[in-house]
């Protein structure tokens, strides 16, 4: 087997350096009736040409996103990835290390860790990130934990216009953790009015912007009513690019911003792995989950980089931690790291803005169509449209046509049969003007 | 005689002093912030003009800088070259942290996880275009049953964490089914700290249970503590000693018959792979980091991914999403049935099923068994090599990962955190310390499958090496180590009584209430 150095003859002398006489006979705390005799059933050792004929095969059972016009989003978006992105998190030094607990041998990732943090901090407009989370749903949820924790409160709204993932998600852990949840229902219209829902054990309100519907929010209005009420304002967001475009929630009064990062540096990889993004205010550094990366010196008086404030966490705090998070993100982050520092200022404004064109032109196009109507006027990358029929059905027919058209809101709130008619359209650079023709047609001739 | 010239000029004044003017040595270079170097107007990526559209976003528009640096793609390859030599890695050599299972991280699993037709799928495709995807996840599934002999799986839990959180809330679910979630669980002394923190996190009290003088769950202590109201037991095994708890069946018998369920942190997994089966043991639930045990790498602490196998009580309580054979192949149920919830968005971690699949398919049932069986070979070979001259934990022979405390470090004024910075200098990653907790100053060494014997010999030379300078009573030297790293012992006091968790441009130097 290639990756396994030990030849028989070096077992047999260590072996006898242990004072065993077999390998199996190191398994004697094992219950014997639970022992395998012999290998399980399943197929024998196979070589590299082998593995890569399997798995080529099943990518060839997919349509990749890249492969046609694709316009698909609702929480995870097809950007370009410069090639450098995915050449520098492939140095051994950063995909084959652990998290960095011995500081001295692995500034390299507490740096990149510590630029990260620091970019996340200036994109949300605010004071403080952690080093990640899994994804953007568990990000918000945390954000939830920690916001019952600060207020000493066990009550979430959650509005209408939050992604259903992460609503479910939030949901899930209220009720296993014992807080409540009181969820608005889907927003679709971009109306809601969430403040009416605030009592007073509301812990937080957690709003995404824009919103999973795609309206674009500004949220001040909410601030003030949580600051009012005691309340902490979450605000999460799904494409992190629209911060290029966008005033950032820290702006608008947000106590905490939590984010999908995977739309920089990070591939669609079918769902995952994403990173979480979470960012918060200096005053609740100490109620934050995750991993931190602190700035200080050795002690030769270079400045250098430490895992830092463990005491919240749970290797050191158990039972008391702020959360059970351990492995996080710690490859996407530095994907979005590199991504990001390509991109710059400069870089990642005239992205937003791109992919805001993309999208309004692609919006005049479709709603042009006779039947479409548009619900989201004012959008970063997508946008909501009402079809004449329902929308599941009309995305596999594109999909028949080598179009993917979008996200039926359907799949997401399979049981509201108002919503049945929604589509979730999203447009990125990587959409050109013939994707936009050929979407334009394949979706008259299928409303036919 | 003389230096030699070296052809061009003069030599320095103080040609012998080490110093630098830059400040760099040799091959390890300084490298500042990003944000320290970048230059407004610059960028490392291209983009085509904006073409003319109707503006959206009106008064939500970005009017403040966010004050992000630029800088081009050769000053950016650069800056990240630099810092990845900054790292230890498992390419570079023996990277024995116990309990983390750092083997090899074969190239094939990262070429695979970026088939266009793999990497490049959204995750709300209709189902129809995602055949392929939905079977690599169900081929995958298929492997961990087969492995584990468990009925089900649950694929979507992103970590081992997240794992354990899933398994404690099927098992919350299934006892609220039942119309009590009851109040305790049982928790080894020796547990992974995530272990607590989980069942703290699904509202349950941890009730630590004691280790014996084998380094083994106290089976008596076990058994007193076991009531209608215990919910279940975390317990790892092999455990965070090394060590297989050879009662495992009977604590499966007796939280069973108490009426709890039995969770098993699978962490250390890999000891036993193709060899044990989980499911022979009477667990009800157990995590597997395909990060650890089936080599998606680690990435500098994630992503992971941390699937549940579980078994027939718990299976009906998985939580969505999952894959099912439908009557126009396969389907994904993301909504209903009993299901506990939802734990992530979307459905798991697919990059990392695609490079685990990869690993498992490479190496065959025959291939997993014989990878166990050297790990646990690797192991004890360590143990056998420095059990003279170290002091390890418990006596007998160890599974995968080889468990020393500090008795051998008595009266020599060294620690064993200052025995691992000295295993730096020798150009090893340290192995686990202090840890776990129920053995005094813990040395935990995990050499896994894919060292060498010729590797293994020269560590075990080294720290054989070490703890004779120990003894020899070189404190000092321990003291200061390292020496010869980019940078020496950090100021981690100082890093978090006055928090800098950020670069900011004009006062670097902030103090948090």
């Amino acid at each position: 087997m290639r990756y396994l150095p030990l030849t028989d003859e070096d077992r047999r002398a260590m072996l006898a350096k242990i004072g065993a006489p077999s390998i199996d006979s190191l398994y004697s705390d094992v219950p014997q009736s639970a022992r395998l005799k012999g290998p399980v059933d399943l197929p024998p050792v196979l070589g590299e040409l082998g593995v890569e004929r399997y798995m080529t095969g099943l990518a060839a059972k997919n349509l990749g996103a890249g492969s046609c016009p694709s316009f698909l989003g609702a929480g995870a978006y097809r950007h370009h990835i410069p090639a450098s992105v995915d050449h520098l998190i492939q140095r051994g030094e950063f995909l084959t290390s652990y998290t960095p607990y011995q500081p001295e041998v692995t500034q390299g990732t507490l740096q990149y860790l510590f630029e990260f943090q620091t970019q996340v901090a200036l994109l949300t407009g605010m004071e403080v990130a952690n080093a990640s989370m899994y994804d953007g749903a568990t990000a918000t949820s945390e954000a939830v934990a920690m916001a019952n924790r600060v207020t000493r409160r066990n009550r979430a709204v959650l509005s209408g216009g939050l992604h259903p993932h992460y609503r479910e998600v939030i949901a899930t852990h209220g009720h296993y953790t014992g807080f409540e949840v009181a969820a608005a229902p889907a927003d679709a219209a971009g109306t809601e009015d969430l403040t009416k829902l605030i009592d007073a054990n509301t812990s937080c309100v957690v709003v995404q912007n824009p919103s999973f519907f795609g309206h674009a929010h500004d949220l001040s209005a909410l601030a003030k009513a949580c600051q009012a009420a005691g309340a902490l304002l979450v605000v999460a967001v799904t494409e992190i690019v629209s911060l290029g475009a966008m005033v950032p929630p820290g702006e608008m009064g947000a106590d905490i911003v939590t984010a999908e990062g995977q739309s920089l540096g990070v591939a669609l990889s079918y769902g995952g792995p994403y990173v979480g993004l979470f960012a918060t205010r200096d005053k609740f550094i100490r109620q934050m989950p995750g991993r931190l990366t602190g700035q200080t010196v050795d002690v030769d008086g270079k400045r250098g980089w430490v895992l830092t404030l463990s005491t919240r966490e749970q290797h050191i705090r158990r039972e008391k931690a702020t959360s059970n998070i351990c492995t996080n993100s710690g490859l996407c982050a530095l994907a979005f790291n590199i991504h990001l520092t390509l991109l710059g200022e400069a870089g990642l404004t005239k992205l937003a803005e791109l992919n805001h064109a993309t999208a309004s032109r692609l919006a005049d196009r479709l709603s042009a169509i006779p039947g479409v109507e548009l619900v989201t006027q004012s959008f970063f990358n997508e946008f909501t449209l009402k079809l004449p029929k329902p929308a599941a059905q009309i995305v596999e027919a594109l999909a028949k046509r080598r179009v993917l058209g979008g996200v039926p809101v359907s799949r997401l709130y399979p049981d509201d049969t108002k919503l049945a008619n929604l589509l979730l359209v999203a447009a990125t650079e990587t959409v050109s003007d013939e994707d936009i023709a050929a979407y334009e047609a394949a979706l008259k001739e299928v409303l036919k | 005689m003389t230096a030699p010239a070296n052809g061009q000029g003069a030599p320095a004044q103080n040609a012998f002093s080490p110093g630098t003017i830059s400040g760099n040595k040799g091959l390890q270079i300084e490298e500042p912030l990003i944000f320290e170097q970048g230059m407004k107007g610059r960028s490392g990526v291209d983009l085509p003009e904006i073409p003319q559209h109707k503006d959206r976003l009106g008064a939500l528009k970005r009017k403040s800088e966010i004050g992000l640096p630029g800088l081009s793609e050769p000053q950016v390859v650069r800056h990240y070259t630099k810092l990845s030599q900054k790292n230890y890695a498992i390419d570079m050599g023996v990277y024995p942290l116990g309990s983390c299972t750092m083997k090899h991280n074969p190239r094939l699993n990262e070429k695979v996880a970026r088939l266009p037709g793999i990497g490049d799928l959204h995750p709300m495709q209709p189902v129809s275009t995602v055949q392929g995807a939905l079977e690599l996840i169900d081929r995958l599934a298929h492997w961990l049953k087969v492995l584990t002999n468990m009925p089900a799986v649950a694929m979507s839990p992103a970590a081992g964490a997240h794992g354990e959180l899933c398994g404690i809330m099927t098992i919350r679910a299934a006892l609220l089914a039942k119309g009590d979630a009851r109040k305790r669980i049982l928790v080894p002394e020796s547990a992974h700290g995530t272990n607590p923190a989980t069942a703290a996190a699904c509202g349950y009290v941890v009730d630590p249970v004691p280790a014996d003088e084998r380094g083994r769950v106290d089976l008596a202590a076990f058994k007193a503590k076991l009531g209608p109201d215990v919910a279940g037991t975390m317990i790892t095994n092999p455990n965070t000693c090394g060590l297989f708890e050879n009662d495992i069946i009977d604590i499966a018998d007796a939280v069973h018959n108490a009426g709890g369920y039995f969770y098993c942190d699978g962490a250390n997994f890999n000891a036993i792979v193709g060899r044990v089966r989980p499911g022979d043991l009477g667990i009800d639930a157990m995590h597997i980091n395909l990060h650890k045990t089936f080599s998606t790498p680690h990435g500098g602490g994630g992503p992971g991914s941390g699937p549940v196998v579980l078994s027939k009580a718990l299976a009906p309580y998985a939580p969505v999403p999952y894959v099912v054979h439908g009557a126009n192949g396969f389907d994904l149920v993301e909504r209903g049935g009993e299901a506990f919830g939802r734990l992530k968005g979307f459905h798991g971690q697919m990059g990392m099923f695609v490079r685990a699949l990869a690993y498992m398919m490479s190496h065959g049932s025959d291939g997993l068994r014989a990878a166990s069986g050297d790990a646990v070979l690797n192991a004890n070979y360590i143990l056998a090599g420095l059990k003279d001259e170290m002091s390890p934990a418990f006596p007998g022979t160890c599974m995968h990962e080889a468990l020393f405390n500090d008795e051998f470090l008595d009266g020599t004024d060294v620690s064993t955190l200052d025995f691992a910075k000295a295993m730096i200098d020798e150009g090893y990653h340290p192995m686990t310390m202090y840890f776990p907790l129920v053995v005094h100053g813990a040395l935990l060494m995990e050499p896994t499958e894919t060292e060498s014997k010729d590797g293994l010999d020269r560590y075990i030379d080294v720290v054989k090496g070490l703890a004779k300078r120990a003894k020899a009573g070189d404190a000092a030297y321990f003291h200061g180590a390292p020496y010869h790293t980019p940078r020496r012992r950090l100021d981690e006091t100082l890093a978090a009584r006055q928090p800098v968790l950020r670069w900011k441009p004009e006062a670097p130097k902030k103090a948090a209430e």
